[in-house]
């Protein structure tokens, strides 16, 4: 891989001696020859496994639970129903105060998707714990499913999560997350032409070679380590804490060695169980998810909808882009709020667009609830953004690079969401790609900057 | 051109990217404490978390160029709630200028006391001193006058009573969006991406083979090039997988047919593996550690649409949702053919 240096020249220190060098990864030697611990090789006398019962419904009453012939199964220690959590509705991103609570650890009179933890069971054994799983008895009344995101915000669509009481995240009293800037509307008046394209992505799994999951063991003094795969030790600590009613400082979480995380080990579903399973058991308890848990029940990827209206001039300038924008979060919100809004602020992509208009929704559906995943709030919209420039360059018969060359954002642009850009290097990373790939470009874009030097 | 021939057809397509650092929208802190020991190691403890992407070698690095020691002096502690200091998590591209901006402090006060110690060892003024990178610390412009770093540690516990110790700090303020404007700012810098890529679609089949990715990437500053480069390799691969392969559910929004194993749940293999060739540049963030950008995450983003371009360009359809599998290439190479008899 090849540094190109003589971009930004003037704007580097050189001459340190550890960074910018190539140095052997620390841990290297150990993830290569298996020496490396992760959670799992921890073993400790006694543990006890954790299992769920899950809902076969995508949307149903839950009108009785029997767990009397699961209690009496070979191996079982303890089964747990939503009593027996202390603060059994909760939502993740309590802690920057977005609300409201909405997601129960275990279901109390509703599933909301197809894989919704109702009852845990711990014993002695993971098979033993999957052989009670099977024995426990679950009425439910079946109710109409919504699985498209237009649909669930048509009037008279079923009602998702009673705790929202309509089928978006509502922020600060909008239903949804607006960006405004300039006109689009007055814009697309005078452009000369209007181009409205719509692009749509599906859930991805984070694929870890690890899957979630973590230990809980009783420590000294009354207070209980988690040794988990999490990405944020801190977070997972405190929404345990309040799940669990517990003061913070029972609670201590070991990790840091994590074999691939891609977003998906930022929420907080395992652990509050295990410790509370823990807790009432004073053993071990482990619980972790299996590939199947992964790929079906934990946070995939948000699927999008996106809708990009664009007013374009002849010459390649785009004068007005509005975007409506349609995040599924699932049933539940964990931190697609939080992505929603980042995906708002991505538009207009890395362009300078003088009007800009975006409506971000976070939608509520019958589905596996989504969360954070690399790219998060910005992979699909650079996906639509950048097909959306390739169809614009053919509609005006023009290069998709010399077009972004004219629309690239530059130093002192403002950009949709109200910040003065600085730091940008889109032009020279075009410039060089096109060098690296003979991509034919004008000398009049090979001589353009960032800086505010000619285009 | 025989008719095997005739049936693959090749086109080019490109896609340019920024990505922001952080998730400033929450509030962004982390933070750091340094510690020499008496070994003459310094200890960088922290509650942060490496995925596998290599977050530790990247903080002993940044350590080690702040105090101006071996790399290989640095243990990085990591991460215990009851010893490591609180760290919001490994997210967000955050890691390397969070994390490494609270190092930086932390590393700058206990260098700080380290070369207090020396100075009254050396008989120098602190400010005369400077530390050679190779585990001495030496009076500027005499290299004669000099003692290990190791020696000073030692002195400065039995000797002068001194911690050779710092803490660390970053946050940002947290931003809070206006609900009419969604005026923000939700997070620092932005680093870059461009991707060309070629493919090969079978007319027959509907299947695309990604020929290869080029790309260029403006990072701020590569601290580690070479694990620069390997997040940029497996960035890509994932990209080219999310933009053909991958999904959960293959009928979305209908639920059924979800893949439980990797079996069903479809990736490229070795031989499905494009070439790879990549350039970085390098504009510093005038916020980052050395002026370091996060670009974990980004580099996942360019390949897809760049992939999606080339396939319009090679066969002339437009698939606008993901993934883009044979059967949504096929049907649109049919329609095309429709429209075109008629």
């Amino acid at each position: 891989m090849e540094h190109v240096k003589e971009f930004f020249a003037g704007e580097r220190d050189e001459g340190h001696q550890a960074v910018s060098v190539s140095s052997k990864r620390t841990d290297i030697d150990g993830h290569v020859t298996g020496r490396t611990q992760f959670y799992a090789d921890r073993a400790f006398a006694g543990m006890l496994h954790l299992k769920v019962v899950r809902s076969p419904h995508h949307h149903a009453r839950i009108l009785s639970v029997d767990t009397s012939e699961a209690e009496k199964a070979p191996g079982v220690v303890r089964v747990l129903t939503h009593k027996d959590v202390p603060k059994n509705v909760y939502t993740i991103l309590c802690l920057i105060q977005v609300e409201p609570d909405d997601e129960p650890c275990l279901a109390v009179d509703k599933v909301r998707y197809r894989g919704e933890p109702i009852v845990a069971i711990v014993a002695e054994s993971e098979a033993a714990a999957q052989a009670a799983v099977a024995k426990v008895k679950v009425e439910y009344q079946e109710l109409p499913p919504v699985f498209d995101v237009e649909e669930a915000l048509q009037p008279g669509a079923p009602l998702v999560n009673e705790y929202h009481g309509q089928n978006y995240f509502k922020y600060e009293g909008h239903h949804c997350r607006r960006v405004r800037f300039g006109d689009v509307e007055k814009a697309f008046a005078t452009a000369d032409h209007v181009i409205e394209e719509r692009y749509q992505s599906s859930p991805i799994e984070h694929a870890p070679t690890e899957t979630t999951g973590c230990i809980v063991v009783p420590g000294d003094n009354g207070r209980y380590v988690c040794h988990s795969n999490t990405q944020a030790l801190f977070f997972t600590l405190d929404n345990a804490g309040l799940i669990l009613a517990t003061p913070f400082q029972k609670l201590r979480l070991i990790g840091g060695t994590v074999g691939g995380g891609f977003g998906g080990k930022v929420d907080v579903i395992v652990e509050p169980l295990a410790f509370l399973s823990s807790m009432l058991t004073s053993r071990p308890v482990k619980y972790a998810y299996s590939r199947e848990e992964e790929m079906q029940v934990s946070s995939p990827r948000a699927a999008e909808r996106i809708v990009i209206k664009d007013g374009v001039m002849k010459d390649g300038r785009i004068v007005a882009r509005k975007i409506t924008l349609y995040v599924d979060a699932g049933a539940y919100s964990r931190h697609t709020p939080y992505g929603t809004t980042k995906a708002a602020a991505h538009m207009p992509g890395p362009y300078s667009i003088p009007n800009v208009h975006v409506d971000a929704h976070c939608v509520y559906t019958n589905r596996t609830p989504s969360s954070a995943m690399r790219g998060f709030g910005v992979t699909i919209g650079d996906f639509a953004l950048e097909v959306q420039m390739d169809k614009i360059a053919r509609l005006i018969g023009m290069d998709p690079l010399e077009l972004r060359f004219i629309n690239a954002y530059r130093d002192g642009d403002m950009k949709a969401h109200g910040e003065v850009a600085h730091g940008a290097a889109l032009i020279e990373t075009m410039q060089a790609a096109a060098e690296l790939a003979n991509w034919p470009v004008s000398a009049e874009s090979m001589r353009a900057s960032s800086d505010g030097g000619a285009a | 051109m025989s008719a095997v021939q005739a049936t693959k057809v090749r086109g080019r397509g490109v896609a340019a990217v920024n990505y922001p650092t952080g998730m400033n929208l929450g509030g962004d802190p982390s933070q750091a404490l340094v510690h020499a020991t008496t070994t003459g190691n310094f200890v960088v403890t922290l509650s942060s978390v490496d995925l596998g992407q290599g977050l530790k070698t990247v903080m002993a690095q940044i350590c080690a160029e702040t105090i101006g020691v071996p790399i290989d002096t640095i243990i990085v502690d990591t991460a215990d709630t009851d010893t490591g200091p609180h760290c919001m998590g490994t997210f967000a591209s955050r890691g390397t200028h969070r994390i490494g901006n609270a190092i930086i402090m932390a590393a700058k006060e206990a260098r700080q006391v380290l070369l207090e110690v020396a100075a009254e060892e050396l008989e120098a003024d602190a400010s005369d001193l400077e530390t050679d990178g190779k585990g001495n610390i030496q009076v500027k412009g005499a290299p004669a006058r000099s003692m290990p770093v190791f020696q000073a540690a030692l002195a400065a516990h039995f000797k002068h009573g001194r911690t050779v110790s710092g803490r660390g700090m970053f946050m940002l303020k947290r931003s809070y969006p206006v609900p009419e404007t969604g005026h923000m700012r939700p997070s620092t810098c932005y680093a870059h991406a461009c991707t060309v890529a070629e493919v090969e679609v079978d007319t027959e089949t509907g299947e695309v083979a990604v020929l290869s990715l080029k790309s260029a990437y403006e990072v701020g500053r590569a601290l580690n090039p070479k694990m620069v480069e390997q997040q940029i390799i497996g960035g890509a691969w994932m990209g080219m997988s999310h933009a053909l392969y991958e999904t959960t559910e293959p009928y979305y929004p209908d639920r059924s047919h979800g893949p439980v194993d990797f079996n069903e749940y479809l990736m490229p293999g070795p031989g499905d593996l494009p070439e790879f060739q990549a350039v970085v540049l390098e504009r510093p963030s005038d916020d980052g550690p050395f002026g370091a950008k996060g670009v974990g995450e980004m580099t996942a983003n360019s390949p897809i649409p760049a992939i999606a371009n080339a396939i319009y360009d090679a066969v002339g359809v437009r698939v606008d949702s993901l993934p883009i599998t044979p059967e949504k290439v096929l049907r649109g190479i049919l329609a095309n053919k429709a429209a075109g008899a008629h």
